[in-house]
Order: C-alpha cells, then sequence, then structure tokens
C-alpha cells in the first residue's frame, strides 16, 4: 500500500518534492469503480485511508485514496468548500486545460480516441502511416 | 352473390368494472331485440333444425388395416417470422462478411429479401463480390454508410437467385466426358448486366467518399493486437 507523505516534508536528498501529496485541493484521477476516468480534487481527509473527493459535475463522496492516482494539479481551495466556491476556484485553476496539456492527459486524450476508432477510420489511418513511412 | 360483410360483433352491455356489466339480463334481452324476434316468428324463437346431409360416397373398405395403431403427429400451424434485421444494418451500410468464399471482404449491404437474407453487392468491379445473398450471423455492420439512392433493387428477390433446374440427361459411356464439358455453368449475360446496372450508380457515390473504394477493396484481417470484443466496427 502507498505510503502517504505528511504535507510539509521535504526529501533530504533534494529539496523538490517528489511524489504528489494527498491533500487539500489536489487533483487526481479515479482509476478503479464507477466513476473511472474522471478527474476529481481532492477536499478533505477522512482518515489514513479515505479522502472527500468532489468534481463540478458529480455529487460529493468519499473514496478510498487506493482509487485515486494523483496528479501533480492542485487548486487553491479551504476545506471542504461549498460547491459554488468550489467550481469558481477549479474555474481559476485551469484545472481543464492543464490536464489536457499535460503529458498524461494527453495519452489519455489519445487513448480515447483510438478506442472510439471505426473500422474505415483505422483503415484510413493505416493508409496514412504508410505514406507517412514511404516519405522518410 | 357477394360473401355477407360481417361487421365485428361489438357489445351493447358495458363494462363498469371488468366482469360486470352495465345492463342486467332483463334489460339486456330488451336491449338485443329478442321480444322483436320472437314476435315475428310468432311468439317462439325461430328454430334452424339441421339441414338433411347430402349422404356421403360410400367408403369402400381399406385394403390394408397396420397391424399396430399408428400415432399421427400433432398439427403444426407454426409460421416463422421473417427474420429481425439488426438495427446497425441499413440500406447502404458497409459490412464485413466473415465466411465463405469471401470472408473479410467488405461490402454494401442493399435490402433484406423476403427470406431473411441480406442482398449484398461488392461492388463487382471493386472487390469482385457480385450480388449475393448473405446471411446477417455470419456478417460484422461496420457504421460506415454509403449513398444508395441511386441504386434500383426493386426487381431482386429471392426467386432471382435461385438454382436453375437442370433436365436430366441419359449419359451414355462414350459421351460421359463431353456432356460434363457442356454443362458449364456460364452467366448468363442479363445477369451480368443487371450487375452493372446496380454497381454504376453504387460506384459513384462510393467514388465521391475518399479512400472508401480502397477501403471496400480491401480485405478485413484481425492484427496483432486487436481485440475483437474492444473494437468498435
Amino acid at each position: 500500500s502507498k505510503i502517504y507523505r505528511i504535507a510539509g516534508q521535504t526529501d533530504t536528498a533534494s529539496n523538490t518534492v517528489l511524489t504528489p501529496l494527498v491533500e487539500i485541493g489536489r487533483v487526481a484521477l479515479v482509476n478503479y469503480g464507477k466513476e473511472y476516468g474522471r478527474l476529481i480534487v481532492i477536499v478533505d481527509v477522512v482518515d489514513q485511508n479515505k479522502a472527500l473527493v468532489d468534481a463540478p459535475d458529480m455529487v460529493r463522496t468519499q473514496m478510498n485514496l487506493n482509487r485515486l492516482s494523483l496528479t501533480d494539479i492542485k487548486i487553491d481551495i479551504k476545506r471542504v468548500p461549498k460547491k459554488k466556491t468550489f467550481v469558481k476556484a477549479m474555474e481559476a485553476a485551469d484545472v481543464k486545460n492543464k490536464w489536457e496539456s499535460s503529458s498524461w492527459g494527453r495519452k489519455l486524450i489519445v487513448q480515447k480516441r483510438r478506442a472510439s476508432l471505426n473500422d474505415f477510420d483505422r483503415f484510413k489511418i493505416m493508409l496514412a502511416k504508410i505514406k507517412k513511412a514511404g516519405i522518410v | 352473390m357477394a360473401p355477407k360483410q360481417r361487421t365485428p360483433k361489438v357489445s351493447r352491455n358495458p363494462d363498469l368494472v371488468r366482469g360486470v356489466g352495465k345492463y342486467s339480463r332483463s334489460k339486456m334481452y330488451h336491449k338485443r331485440g329478442l321480444w322483436a324476434i320472437k314476435a315475428k316468428n310468432g311468439g317462439v324463437f325461430p328454430r334452424h333444425d339441421a339441414q338433411p346431409k347430402a349422404p356421403a360416397p360410400a367408403a369402400k373398405a381399406p385394403k390394408f388395416y397396420p397391424a399396430d395403431d399408428v400415432k399421427k403427429p400433432l398439427v403444426n400451424k407454426r409460421k416463422p417470422k421473417p427474420t429481425k434485421l439488426r438495427a446497425s444494418i441499413t440500406p447502404g451500410t458497409v459490412l464485413i462478411i466473415l465466411s465463405g468464399r469471401f470472408k473479410g471482404k467488405r461490402v454494401v449491404f442493399l435490402k433484406q429479401l423476403s427470406s431473411g437474407l441480406l442482398l449484398v453487392t461488392g461492388p463487382f468491379k471493386i472487390n469482385g463480390v457480385p450480388l449475393r445473398r448473405v446471411n446477417q450471423s455470419y456478417v460484422i455492420a461496420t457504421s460506415t454508410k454509403v449513398d444508395i439512392s441511386g441504386v434500383n433493387v426493386e426487381k431482386f428477390d429471392d426467386k432471382y437467385f435461385a438454382k436453375e433446374v437442370q433436365k436430366k440427361k441419359k449419359k451414355g459411356e462414350g459421351e460421359f466426358f463431353e456432356a460434363e464439358n457442356e454443362e458449364k455453368n456460364v452467366l448468363p449475360q442479363e445477369k451480368k448486366e443487371e450487375q452493372k446496372a446496380v454497381d454504376t450508380a453504387l460506384i459513384k457515390s462510393i467514388e465521391a467518399v475518399p479512400d472508401l473504394k480502397t477501403y471496400l477493396a480491401a480485405r478485413f484481417s484481425l492484427k496483432a493486437g486487436m481485440k475483437p470484443h474492444e473494437l468498435k466496427f
């Protein structure tokens, strides 16, 4: 199981914080369960294993931290904000664009696009790949 | 005389609740006018005695009585329903044929015939598949559609594809091999013409879409890493 570092501790070897921390305002990706693939924000910590999470189009729920993959995006909120304040803070931090321009976010978008390809689309891509290889 | 037009039976006794009519027996007797029918017939309800039947022709005693009682099979009045066409298959859909001589070929769907089979064409010039019938179960429907509005498929039905009945020829020994050579099946010219008639309009609408012609000419196959249950067609 993961050992979550207490906020404030820095690595002794270097000055930078290596892995993202579980903290209020941390953006994470749900990697298991009904909400698989959704970006959520940690809004409060329940105990060692559970956190209260929220997203603009979701009912606030608690989730086990094992279900989350933490990202390096963080927004500026106080503990358990009201939904309106929360949504405003999300937009102020521009989470969507930061996510979609990050390499992780871009990879997910490409994966989704590939999964939604038609048989005809796959054929066209094959032709394009062959053409590209011919130019090189 | 034209057969009597029978109006469907309508009840004169509306239901108050299921099983309970609005009118009592005596009221219904009056409503149905049974009193009038009786009055017309002199106070008695008209009787129709059985008409004397014409004497049935004398049946000859059968020549053969089977030794054991043979059970007659039960009457079967089942009429099979026409095959339900999958919602993803509409006229103009590109289908992938999965078995038979043309397996893997991508083909254009024209219409469903009365037998339930799908009428399909390559087009012939593009991938060598002629006007052909194909079973829905052996087909993957892709979401690619071709514009089929210029094509007239009214005249094609199951009878068009029926095998021609060969007249039985007496085989003489010496003529055996010669006869076989002559019985080669040549597709009649009119069928070729009909194929062309269907295909020219189709090919025009296919060439309007870039890469569609090469797509239909190529065969489908599973490559490494393709998971059919995860593929979207």
